[in-house]
C-alpha cells in the first residue's frame, strides 16, 4: 500500500515521542547550565602547569624550563625564558625554572602533546571548558601566574593521574636521596681510609689530614 | 534536454544569456550553489548551469577550508603532525590517525603490539559508525526531513563520540594513535560500556530501517537518482561505499588485509545500480557489518602492553625512504605518502583524501537531475571539507 513506509516511521516517531517523557534512555538531552556535565577523567581542554604548593605557586613549580613542550607544540602556542640561576626542582636537584612561560590559548588546540611530552610531569592538561574572556589578545594570553595551579587542584581533577604521578616523583625523590646517602657515605669512607692510611704507616708526616666533611650537594 | 553547446563558463558574472535550437527555450541561469549553503556541507561551492531547473553543467569549487596542512607537516615533526590529522576528517578522527600511524610505522619499520591493533580495528569500526551515522542523518537532512533522522543519528553518535571523550579525552579531536601503538589503554569499564553499546545498535538501525528505509518519499526521491557507472567510477579512482554501491567489490580490508582485520569474519556489502539509494543502503549494511567485527573483536581482545617499548615519540627520525600507508577509511581509500630524508621532519608529506576524489565525478552523477537532486546527489558520496580542502 502507497503510504506504509510512511505511516510506519510516523508510529516510530509516535514512540519515541512518548517515550521522551517516561523511558529513561530516550530522555537524552542534558540541561546544561543546571546539570552540570561529569567529564570523564581523561577529559582535556587547556593546559595548566602544576605547582608543588598552594601557598607558593612560582617558587615551587615543577617546571624546569626545559622546553621540550616548546619545541613540540604543534602550533607553536608556548613562550618560555629560562632563568638565570637555579633552584631545587621536586627530586631535590638544582635546576633552571622559567621566568617567562607563556600560552596564548587562543592559538592552543587542545592535543595534549605537551603534556604527554614533559619528562617532569610539570604540564598537564586542565579540565575547564568555559573560558570566555573579554580581551582577545591579553585575556587569552596566560602567563606563568595563571597557568600555575596547584598539584591537590590536580589531584582533584585527575585523582588516579596524579596519584599515579605522585608515586612516581617520590619514588625519584627517594632515589636521589638514596644515591646522595650514598655517594656521600662512599665519599666519606674513602675520606676515612685516606686518613687511617698515613696513620697506619709510621708518620711520615706528623700533620693528620683532616677528613672532608661530605659535601651536601654530593 | 539541451541540445546546444555549453556556455563558455565563467564569462560575465551575471546570468548567462544565450540562444538555443528551440525558439521556445529560455535562457540557461548560472547559479553559485555555496559556499555558504546550508547543503553543500560545509564551505563548498557548485557552479550549476540550470536549464529550468535541469542541471546542465556543474563546476565544483573548494579551498574555501585550505589550512595548508600538507606544508605544515612538512615542517613539524612527525608526531607533531598527528594532532593535525585529526582536523582532516573531522568526523572520523580515529581511523585518520590509524592512517597516518601505519604510514609512518611502514616508513621505520615499527612493530605494533596485539591488543593496540585489536584496540585500532574497534575503535575505526566504531569510527565508521559514527561516520555513516552522521552521513545518514545528513542525507535525510538534505533531501527534506527538517533534523528528526539526523537527530535520531546524533543520539547514537553522541554515545559513541562520549566514549571517544571518555578514552582520549575528546570528543572529536582524539589524537589517539602513536607510532609504535596507542595513547591511553582503556580501562575494563570503558571495554564494557563499548561493548554494551554496540550489542544495543543493530536495536537502532531496525528502528532507523523501519522509521526511513521504506518510506515512499525517500524512495521516489533516491532510487535512480545519481547514477554512477561502474567502469567510470573505477576509471576516476573513486573508492569506499561509492564504489561499492556500483558492485565494484573493492575494500582494502580485504585486499590490503591491513591490521589484524584478516582475523575479523566480515562481509563486503555490495550494491547493483550506484545510484543514492545503493550509497545509502551501503551505509546502513555496512553498520551492521562494522557491528559484526566489534563484537568479535570485544571477544577476543588480549591483555599486554598497548605500546611497542621500542618506539620513540619525540626525536622521533626514521631512515630515508618513502612510503604508502592506506586504509579503508568511512569514505574510501586515506593513503598517506611520505617521504622521508632522514631528518625529524617528513621531506614530502601527501594525504590522498578519499572524499576529494569521490567529488571528481559529481558533474557526472547530477547532469539531468534537478537542483533538489544535486544536493542529496553530494549528501550521499560523502564529503567533508576539512578532508577535500586539507
Amino acid at each position: 500500500m502507497l503510504g506504509s513506509g510512511i505511516i510506519k516511521g510516523l508510529a516510530v516517531t509516535a514512540k519515541n515521542f512518548v517515550g521522551s517523557y517516561f523511558v529513561p534512555e530516550r530522555m537524552v538531552t542534558e540541561q546544561y547550565p543546571e546539570d552540570r556535565p561529569k567529564l570523564p577523567e581523561n577529559y582535556r581542554s587547556f593546559p595548566l602547569l602544576v605547582s608543588e604548593t598552594a601557598e607558593d605557586p612560582m617558587g615551587t613549580l615543577r617546571c624546569v624550563a626545559c622546553q621540550i613542550c616548546e619545541k613540540e607544540c604543534p602550533p607553536q602556542c608556548i613562550y618560555i625564558e629560562k632563568s638565570k640561576d637555579k633552584k631545587p626542582d621536586a627530586t631535590g636537584k638544582m635546576q633552571l625554572y622559567p621566568v617567562v612561560f607563556a600560552i596564548d590559548t587562543s592559538v592552543c588546540m587542545s592535543c595534549g602533546l605537551c603534556a604527554e611530552l614533559c619528562p617532569f610531569d610539570s604540564i598537564k592538561m586542565d579540565q575547564v571548558f568555559e573560558v570566555a574572556a573579554t580581551n582577545r589578545f591579553a585575556g587569552l594570553l596566560l602567563n606563568r601566574e595563571q597557568l600555575a595551579k596547584s598539584n591537590a587542584y590536580y589531584h582533584s581533577i585527575r585523582p588516579v593521574e596524579a596519584a599515579e604521578v605522585d608515586a612516581r616523583l617520590a619514588a625519584d625523590r627517594q632515589a636521589a636521596e638514596a644515591k646522595a646517602k650514598a655517594a656521600a657515605a662512599a665519599k666519606a669512607a674513602a675520606a676515612a681510609a685516606k686518613a687511617a692510611a698515613p696513620a697506619a704507616q709510621p708518620a711520615p708526616a706528623p700533620v693528620a689530614e683532616a677528613p672532608k666533611p661530605p659535601s651536601p650537594a654530593a | 534536454m539541451i541540445t546546444a553547446a555549453p556556455a563558455p563558463f565563467g564569462q560575465s558574472s551575471g546570468p548567462t544569456v544565450r540562444r538555443v535550437n528551440d525558439p521556445l527555450h529560455g535562457d540557461l541561469l548560472e547559479v553559485s550553489m555555496g559556499p555558504q549553503h546550508p547543503s553543500t556541507h560545509g564551505v563548498f561551492r557548485m557552479d550549476v548551469t540550470l536549464d529550468g531547473e535541469v542541471i546542465v553543467k556543474l563546476k565544483p569549487v573548494f579551498g574555501y577550508l585550505h589550512r595548508n596542512h600538507e606544508k605544515i607537516a612538512e615542517n613539524t615533526s612527525y608526531l607533531s603532525s598527528m594532532p593535525y590529522t585529526d582536523r582532516l576528517d573531522y568526523l572520523c578522527s580515529m581511523s585518520t590517525n590509524w592512517a597516518y600511524a601505519m604510514a609512518v610505522e611502514k616508513l621505520s619499520g615499527q612493530a605494533v603490539p596485539d591488543r593496540a591493533q585489536y584496540l585500532r580495528v574497534i575503535l575505526a569500526e566504531l569510527t565508521r559508525i559514527v561516520n555513516h551515522a552522521c552521513l545518514v542523518g545528513f542525507l535525510f537532512n538534505d533531501l527534506g526531513t527538517s533534523f528528526t533522522p539526523l537527530l535520531y543519528a546524533f543520539r547514537e553518535r553522541e554515545k559513541i563520540i562520549d566514549l571517544f571523550e571518555a578514552l582520549s579525552g575528546s570528543r572529536m579531536m582524539c589524537n589517539y594513535q602513536r607510532f609504535g601503538g596507542c595513547r591511553v589503554d582503556p580501562t575494563p569499564e570503558w571495554l564494557a560500556a563499548a561493548s554494551k553499546l554496540v550489542d544495543n545498535f543493530p536495536r537502532f538501525l531496525d528502528e532507523y530501517e523501519t522509521m526511513l528505509t521504506g518510506n515512499e518519499i525517500l524512495l521516489a526521491r533516491t532510487q535512480g537518482v545519481g547514477r554512477l557507472d561502474p567502469k567510470h567510477a573505477v576509471n576516476a579512482g573513486i573508492t569506499g561505499p561509492v564504489l561499492r554501491a556500483c558492485g565494484v567489490n573493492y575494500d582494502l580490508r580485504k585486499v590490503d588485509a591491513y591490521g589484524f582485520y584478516p582475523r575479523f569474519d566480515f562481509r563486503v556489502p555490495l550494491g547493483e545500480h550506484g545510484d543514492t539509494y545503493d550509497r545509502y543502503m551501503m551505509r546502513i549494511l555496512e553498520m551492521r557489518e562494522s557491528v559484526k567485527i566489534l563484537q568479535q573483536a570485544f571477544k577476543v581482545l588480549p591483555a599486554g602492553p598497548i605500546m611497542d617499548p621500542k618506539a620513540k615519540l619525540r626525536g622521533f627520525r626514521p631512515k630515508p625512504g618513502e612510503t604508502y600507508g592506506r586504509l579503508e577509511g568511512p569514505k574510501g581509500e586515506l593513503g598517506f605518502y611520505l617521504l622521508s630524508d632522514g631528518t625529524p621532519n617528513p621531506y614530502r608529506y601527501r594525504v590522498r583524501p578519499p572524499s576529494l576524489i569521490n567529488l571528481t565525478l559529481l558533474e557526472e552523477m547530477c547532469l539531468g537531475h534537478t537542483v533538489a537532486d544535486a544536493v542529496v546527489i553530494l549528501g550521499s558520496i560523502d564529503i567533508v571539507l576539512g578532508e577535500v580542502d586539507r
